[in-house]
């Protein structure tokens, strides 16, 4: 259907010259406008813009609160003083940021951020230059305000953790938000970002939106009056599945030690307290840390800034047996009538693998190798396995892998097969490396997270959950936004039998007469667990004893328990760096507080602490009442201008 | 190839054309160097010399676009499109961000937005599809499936960078085309019937930002920030400017950063504020002189296929012109279109000077008798 080419288009010429119809039409109208703009309404325009003095400022949206299971604030604003200055405004820039770094006695490195926000944003737009600047610079700068133009004081919500260190490696914190958040659009120059915890895993239920006003200056850039106002949108707050007071006893626990503690509901996933120690305050950084508070804590002993409970990755030692057990009764190597012979050590090659107990066991069946956790015999089963067999089991329990857990840079800790040790030293696998393997040491490696995923799913029968810390998430005024349910990741997809088997062993692991766990033993609830003692350094020949050790050479010390066997409500997992005793010795007795505290909390008045909780200093009563008083109702109000006078009296008083 | 022509396409140049658009060049590039002064410092970035720089590439462009039978350019259409594709396909891959999107590809010190120079593609492509596609009653909705399926290629692309106004264009200049290519009284029935009941789907999938431009412009009250703020910034300096203008480099809206986007989007405030009515209607003037002198050649044009690449060239310029100068004034709502020719922005420029070679190229054969040559 092709025209030749030498066909005019005469059809065509309908179209064009309605085209030039439309192209006149439009540049009419076009110029009409012009007209009424330039011509009409010139006045109106040319004196709206002789006295331009429109100023944009974004009112920074109030950040969600994160509240704990009782609906107790754990994370909330409080109204703050900001330095805010508009360019536009000011004689010049870099003189105005030095005079007012000077009066204000801060630090003079932040000038250059700031000269480099400035220039990425309209001048007419206010910049928050400090946050949270004490009484004794409101008095400075007031006094100082003519010979500032353009700095002003703002009444802004500032992030603050009333309760300190608490929780920190969970709530996190925020910070202004920096490169790649910067880049993707959604966030200007001096914005509040969650940058670690959940604050940061939550960011977009938390942040809010930011609203902002017109507002009319007079030719100091001081204000005269708002022109419109879109109000911001608060965010929305996160209840957590946490127990302030749950958590505060996990975190007492752990009082000058290193290590972690989790706890984890076993038929939910739901995570009840999850504690980190040493940890570190939150709160300077949400007015923006000075550089020696971060080198401060950069360079601190023991690493605060890391979440031991899902960065720490130790070797789980004999809690790890579980896992050699459970194998070792899917595959059928070993029924629980088995019985292996522990006579001290076993050889193996030109080596001798050694127990813990050096006279020996002597004859046992699976049940009593957990009971006493007998190295010897999983030494034996472990060889029958294989190593790729273990570690297929271990996968089953969420070894190596990530639990999932919304918080950031989780470890997946190591699960070695033959294959990974051939990619990763070019080297076979040694069967003798697979002894070590069935007890817990040698490369594995798993966080304390992960282990209290396992020690739920043999009390659970074998669900694996995704740890949840966020129960739901609120609007402001308390509408259920979303209701999170708990997640199944995977299944075990082992025997009732087995697990049954294990469950049992545990029990008399805490209740047996000579049960390695004996100082978790609660008088009226039956706990289940099991001890480790991760080695950190093998000794040669010569033993040497734990107080001549180095404290990093010092062996760590494990105890997953959960309670009660029969109906698990609850699954524990403890890990004291160098502790220098086992686990039985140094771990086992907090998981005994704690799941003590735990049904005392949730069983009220019947439950009875037991007397040895009470000797270690805990008062119950002491604890719910809290030590701590929570941020009083006055402090949490909505950040508006008409709060000015209340921050005075409240400087006025400190 | 037979590059020296005889005398008559010599003749046949189209000097008003290339005059019209040198002036508006001249008059952007100048503009540009206003918007990107500071005043308090009495220091310039580059911008003006790099627009100066790309209008020189594009002139170099616009004349390499002369020197050849365009009909040849049929042949090639494909491949055009097909590199098209490819470069904005790269741009989710290996794009740089810019104000929360992703549109620019970088080499080296060049930057590149692809969406610009698949525009052009598109346009011989759609005037190849188009030319060898006739019904005697008039298109048929069938006759569009393939050319619409070109043009939506890219569309969703540019869509997704996202580049809502740019997107827009490109429908708009398929839709010129289409109709020039003259479909059945039916077809057109159809299409106008399935674009009014495309909007509302559209407004269901616009993201919030985008939705909240147009309800900013049908009532500006409601974001008194952002675009709206924008807007009002913009009448304030194109009605200040008055009847003569402020002069050059002395409006305050533009020199006190007032002004969003200043050597891009809102050019045309800077300019009206500077110049004034008299200046603005000369500028609208050289639009409308450029547009209707370039209907003339599309009347003149020999053949199909010259008419409809022509016509698509001069459809871009008019729909951005249109738009940018709509939202400007603030009659239509802030897309982020720029003014052709004028404002700042290499690949767009380029591009638009190699389309108005081709215009050129298309009056100059009008009379031309020769076969095609054999490559």
């Amino acid at each position: 259907m092709r025209l030749s080419s030498h066909e005019a288009p005469h059809e065509l010429r309908r179209t064009i010259v309605l085209a030039g119809l439309i192209v006149v039409t439009v540049f009419g109208i076009l110029g009409a406008r012009l007209y009424a703009l330039q011509v009409g309404e010139a006045d109106r325009w040319s004196s709206l813009s002789e006295n331009n003095r429109i100023r944009l400022q974004r009112i920074p949206p109030t950040r969600g609160l994160v509240l704990d299971a009782n609906g107790d604030p754990l994370v909330d604003n409080r109204p703050a003083y900001d330095v805010v200055i508009v360019p536009e405004d000011t004689k010049d820039l870099e003189a105005t940021l030095q005079r007012t770094s000077i009066l204000l006695d801060l630090p003079p490195a932040r000038i250059e951020t700031l000269k480099k926000a400035a220039r990425k944003r309209p001048a007419y737009e206010g910049l928050t230059a400090y946050r949270d600047v004490d009484w004794n610079a409101v008095v400075a700068l007031e006094t100082q305000q003519l010979e500032l133009p353009g700095v002003n004081l703002e009444v802004g919500p500032l992030r603050t953790y009333p309760f300190g260190d608490f929780a920190s490696h969970l709530l996190g914190y925020v910070g202004e938000v920096s490169g790649s958040d910067l880049e993707a659009g959604n966030y200007r120059m001096g914005d509040l970002i969650g940058k670690f915890g959940a604050e940061r895993a939550w960011e977009s239920y938390l942040r809010g939106v930011a609203g902002g006003q017109q507002i009319e200056v007079n030719s100091l850039g001081r204000r005269l009056r708002v022109l419109s106002r879109v109000p911001e949108t608060r965010g929305n707050s996160l209840v957590l599945t946490i127990d302030r007071r749950l958590q505060q006893f996990a975190e007492q626990l752990l009082e000058g030690k290193e290590g972690a503690i989790v706890a984890l509901r076993p038929n939910t996933g739901e995570v009840l307290a999850m504690a980190s120690r040493p940890s570190f305050d939150p709160n300077p950084f949400a007015r923006g840390i000075r550089q020696k508070e971060w080198d401060a804590l950069t360079s601190a002993k023991y690493d605060p800034l890391s979440n031991r409970a899902l960065q720490g990755q130790y070797p789980p030692g004999s809690t790890f047996k579980i896992i050699t057990a459970a194998a070792g009764l899917e595959e059928g190597i070993i029924t629980p009538f088995s019985r292996l012979y522990c006579g001290g050590s076993y050889r193996f090659g030109k080596r001798r693998y050694r127990c813990w107990k050096r006279g020996g066991h002597g004859s046992m069946n699976l049940h009593d190798a957990l009971v006493y956790s007998c190295d010897v015999f999983f030494y034996q089963v472990g060889k029958q396995l294989g190593v790729d067999t273990i570690a297929e089991y271990s996968r089953r329990f969420g070894l190596g892998a990530p639990t999932g857990i919304a918080l950031a840079n989780e470890k997946p800790g190591l699960i070695p097969t033959s294959d990974w040790k051939k990619r990763r030293f070019n080297e076979p696998w040694y069967s003798g490396e697979t002894l070590s393997v069935a007890i817990g040491q040698g490369f594995v490696l798993t966080t304390p997270l992960q282990m209290a995923n396992v020690i739920a799913m043999v009390a659970n029968g074998g669900v694996q959950y995704r740890p949840q810390y966020v129960g739901r998430v609120e609007a402001p005024h308390g509408e259920i936004i979303e209701q999170l349910e708990p997640e199944v990741l995977g299944d075990a997809g082992l025997r009732r039998s087995t697990l049954h088997q294990i469950r049992e062993a545990l029990r008399d692991v805490v209740n047996g007469k000579r049960g390695t766990g004996k100082k978790s033993k609660l008088p009226n609830i039956d706990v289940g667990g099991k001890t480790g003692t991760a080695q950190v350094f093998r000794m040669g020949r010569k033993a040497v004893k734990t107080e001549h050790m180095a404290r990093h050479l010092r062996d760590h010390a494990w105890f997953v328990a959960f309670a009660p066997v029969d109906e698990p409500e609850i699954a524990i997992s403890i890990v004291i760096e160098h502790a220098g005793r086992g686990g039985g010795a140094a771990a086992a007795p907090l998981a005994r507080d704690l799941a003590d505290f735990y049904f005392a909390l949730t069983r009220g008045r019947d439950y009875q602490l037991t007397d040895a909780s009470a000797e270690s200093g805990v008062s119950l009563a002491a604890m719910t009442e809290s030590s701590i008083e929570p941020p009083s109702e006055a402090m949490r109000v909505e950040m508006t201008d008409g709060i000015r006078a209340r921050m005075l009296g409240m400087h006025g008083r400190s | 190839m037979r590059l020296m022509v005889d005398r008559r396409l010599i003749a046949h140049f189209d000097g008003l054309t290339l005059l019209t658009t040198l002036t508006i060049l001249g008059l952007g590039a100048m503009t540009v160097y206003s918007a990107t002064f500071d005043g308090s410092t009495g220091t310039h970035t580059s911008h003006a010399w790099r627009q100066a720089t790309w209008g020189s590439v594009g002139l170099v462009g616009l004349l390499l676009a002369v020197f050849f039978d365009y009909r040849k350019l049929e042949r090639y259409a494909f491949l055009f499109y097909a590199v098209g594709l490819c470069l904005l396909i790269a741009v989710p891959l290996f794009g740089s961000m810019g104000g929360g999107s992703r549109r620019w590809l970088t080499f080296g010190p060049v930057t590149l937005q692809p969406s610009e120079t698949m525009k052009l593609a598109l346009i011989i492509l759609l005037a190849r599809l188009f030319h060898r596609r006739t019904h005697p009653g008039g298109l048929r909705l069938r006759d569009l499936a393939i050319p619409a399926a070109v043009t939506m290629a890219p569309v969703l692309l540019i869509l997704a960078q996202p580049d809502l106004g740019t997107a827009g264009v490109f429908l708009f200049v398929f839709a010129s085309m289409l109709l020039l290519a003259g479909p059945s009284p039916g077809t057109l029935g159809l299409l106008v019937l399935a674009a009014l009941g495309a909007v509302p789907v559209l407004m269901s999938q616009l993201k919030p930002y985008q939705l909240k431009r147009i309800t900013t412009f049908l009532n500006p009250e409601l974001e008194p920030l952002g675009s709206g703020y924008h807007v009002i910034q913009s009448k304030i300096a194109i009605g200040s400017g008055g009847m003569t203008g402020r002069g050059y480099l002395r409006g305050t809206q533009n020199q006190l950063n007032f002004l969003p986007e200043q050597h891009t989007d809102f050019i045309f405030s800077v300019f009206s504020e500077e110049w004034g009515f008299f200046g603005a209607i000369a500028l609208i003037g050289l639009y409308v002189l450029l547009l209707i002198r370039g209907l003339v050649v599309v009347n003149r044009a020999k053949e199909r296929f010259g008419a409809l690449l022509a016509f698509g060239v001069l459809a871009n310029i008019f729909w951005q012109a249109a738009i940018n100068l709509g939202m400007t004034t603030g009659l239509l709502p802030v897309v982020g279109i720029t003014l052709p020719f004028f404002s700042y922005g290499g690949s767009s420029l380029v591009t638009l000077l190699a389309g108005l070679g081709l215009v050129i190229n298309v009056n100059m054969r009008r009379h031309s008798r020769d076969r095609l040559p054999r490559l």
